[in-house]
């Protein structure tokens, strides 16, 4: 767990030092749309696909997956709504800007929209995948009423196919708390875009884990409504054998005095796991005053495994009140279990350990006791998993 | 009351040329209420035997034997020999970043042991052990020898020493890096393990400043991966003045 690079791809030996290896800009500029057929089909060499392996995406990106499956959206402590595509509010969180997200938006019939009014009590959405072999496209939206302080847990789990877009928004001076997990069973593979939009003074403490599934790509893009936005992004995954798990975001600071924190930590374990996370925050002229960090942290506790780590910052103003970015790929070495073994611990207790102790910052901020402990014993499930 | 007892050890190191051996027939005795002094140049292995004795896995045990209380320790796992009562302080402690102090002495303590320490005795126990050796309680919320300095690395492994009560420790230069003050403390933290029961120690050192704190039963020359002499206290003195010419002629191999 040295602050190197090791595990960092070879091409992107640039990355170390942040720069990543394209001009930034074409992460604001990028192509959006709510409309599958406005992109191409993407070959896999292009930028935002260049990480994944298409063959593994079962026909989401070229158009040959057949949703015929049904996901099902469940939503427990608070009365959601069931809403056509025509609903006024669809697409308030933002626009697709891949084929994947778009194809699920076009391909979705009804709608889960979740208000949160007040304080209400922590809510639980569970999204269930359609089952092995079968394929679905999923739509909600958890939106806030102004001054609203909330805390929402989404949970997907199951087998199957999913690609799915999640709409966060924040209404102006509201507060939400985020939860998300991917609990997959290992055979299901999931794609799913989150469109994130803060409010005036609106803050999200949102916590994203990925434990399980074959393939999991989620890409997450923040933009701000107006002044006063905070948006703390916190994530954790944990990758085994052969297992992909790729994490995307784009924070468009395009609004004065917002403020953003990223910190991804992801454990992998076993051949072929493979996460890859790219961070990109953007900055834009208008964007005065904004205070930005972006953090990734990769430990890798096996040979064969990888993680690739792009942190991207673009700043288009002087006038920012702070902004950094770091990304540091350590192993779990010999030198260290032998250490710990050394004073009598096991080596299973070693790397629970380290493993603890490395995904204890962030555990440590999911304020639900229940749901803390439940997501710990899923990450030494998945230690126990591989055994390496 | 324990022995520790290595024979004829042989040990090699892999190399890109091939295993390269570095023990070349070590015979040693160490038996608890003794202090054995490692004395040699550099390079000669010290530290491969004190690793090999802790089961180092790159080190690879070739021919000989080592036992504690007749108990072969060569067959038993890393973890198998610090339960069984050894213990290594090593010359460079290894950072573990993520784990803190505190959950790793409990960690260890309740492995050594057999069953997790009281929390309440253990606490006070781990703050009187601290504060013998001179360490300030926040270490225990830093992680593993992170960003520790050299002197506080060592006065953290004698720490371990104190806790985990071994029936017999090999210090790996645990005095090399302390300034006057720090020798005294970790000395003294050593010779408090070393009374406190049926312990033995084998302390492998370049210095004969800390055998005025430490005092040795008996010093052993080490030369070319082997004990080329032994003796009483003298022969340190010995080599403080002559250094290890002799011995070093002595053991090259033929
Ligand atoms: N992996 C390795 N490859 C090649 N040579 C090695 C390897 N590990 C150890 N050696 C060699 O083995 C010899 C003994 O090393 P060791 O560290 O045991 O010496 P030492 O007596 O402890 O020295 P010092 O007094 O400097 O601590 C040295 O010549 C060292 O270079
Ligand atoms: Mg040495």
């Amino acid at each position: 767990m040295t602050a190197d690079v090791a595990g960092l791809a070879p091409e992107l030996a640039g990355a170390k030092k942040g720069q990543g290896d394209r001009p930034l800009a074409s992460a604001g500029e990028r192509f959006t749309s709510y409309d599958v057929e406005a992109f191409e089909v993407p070959g896999g060499r292009e930028e935002i696909w260049r990480f994944t392996p298409m063959r593994r995406l079962r026909g989401l990106h070229d158009g040959t997956a057949a949703f015929d499956g049904t996901a099902v959206v469940a939503v427990e402590g608070a009365a959601a709504e069931t809403v056509g595509r025509d609903d006024p509010r669809i697409g308030e969180g933002g626009v697709p800007a891949d084929r994947v997200a778009a194809a699920a938006w076009s391909a979705f019939d009804t709608a889960t929209v979740l208000t949160l009014d007040g304080t209400p009590e922590p809510v639980t959405v569970t999204v269930q995948g359609p089952g092995e072999g079968r394929c679905a496209a999923a739509h909600l939206q958890v939106r806030t009423t102004p001054h609203t302080q909330a805390t929402v847990v989404v949970t997907y789990s199951g087998s199957g196919t999913l690609a799915d877009n999640l709409e966060i928004v924040l209404a102006d001076a509201s507060q939400l708390t985020l939860i998300v997990t991917d609990e997959w069973a290992d055979d299901a593979v999931h794609v799913g875009a989150q469109h994130i939009s803060v409010g005036r003074d609106a803050a999200l403490r949102g916590v994203a884990v990925a434990l399980g599934g074959d393939l999991v790509r989620n890409s997450s893009t923040v933009q701000y409504r107006g002044p006063g936005g905070d948006a703390e992004l916190l994530g954790l995954g944990f990758a085994d054998a052969g297992q992909h798990l790729e994490q995307r975001l784009l924070v468009d600071h395009a609004v004065p005095h917002c403020r953003s924190n990223v910190h991804y930590k992801n454990a992998l374990q076993g051949d072929g796991a493979h996460t890859v996370w790219i961070g990109d925050v953007l900055i834009r002229a208008a964007a005065e005053g904004t205070d930005t960090f972006e953090l990734n942290r990769n430990l890798v506790l096996t040979p064969k495994a990888r993680a690739d780590s792009v942190p991207n910052l673009e700043i288009e103003t002087g006038e920012i009140a702070g902004a950094g970015h770091a990304s540091a790929t350590g192993r779990f070495d010999d030198e260290q279990l032998f250490y710990l073994q050394s004073r009598g611990i096991p080596e299973d207790v070693a790397r629970r350990l380290v493993v603890r102790g490395f995904f204890g910052e962030i555990l440590s901020k999911i304020t639900l006791p229940e749901l803390r402990e439940r997501l710990e014993q899923a990450v030494e499930a998945e230690l126990a998993v591989t055994g390496a | 009351m324990s022995t520790l007892e290595i024979k004829d050890l042989h040990v090699s190191v892999a190399t890109e040329d091939g295993p390269k051996e570095i023990l070349k027939g070590v015979d040693l005795t160490v038996a608890s209420g003794q202090t054995h002094a490692i004395m040699g140049p550099n390079g000669s292995g010290k530290s491969t035997l004190a690793y090999a004795i802790a089961g180092h896995p790159k080190y690879e045990v070739t021919s000989g034997s080592i036992t504690l209380d007749g108990e072969d320790v060569l067959a038993m796992s890393v973890d198998e020999r610090a339960r069984a009562g050894l213990f290594l302080a090593m010359q460079y402690p290894v950072e573990v970043p993520g784990v803190s102090m505190a959950n790793f002495l409990r960690s260890a303590a309740t492995a050594v042991r057999g069953e997790a320490p009281k929390l309440r005795t253990w606490v006070k126990e781990v703050k009187t052990a601290m504060a013998d050796l001179g360490i300030d309680p926040s270490f225990a919320d830093r992680s593993v020898n992170e960003g520790f300095s050299g002197g506080e690395k060592k006065r953290h492994e004698v720490l371990q020493l104190a806790l985990l009560k071994p029936k017999i420790a090999v210090l790996d230069e645990t005095d090399s890096g302390l300034d006057v003050d720090a020798l005294r403390v970790v000395s003294e933290g050593v010779n408090r393990y070393r009374e406190s029961g049926d312990a033995g120690v084998l302390l492998i050192t370049h210095y004969t400043r800390i055998l005025n704190h430490i005092r040795p039963d008996v010093v052993h020359v080490f030369a070319g991966g082997r004990v080329v002499e032994s003796g009483g206290p003298e022969l340190a003195e010995e080599l403080e003045k002559h250094g290890y010419v002799r011995f070093t002629q002595a053991g090259a191999p033929a």
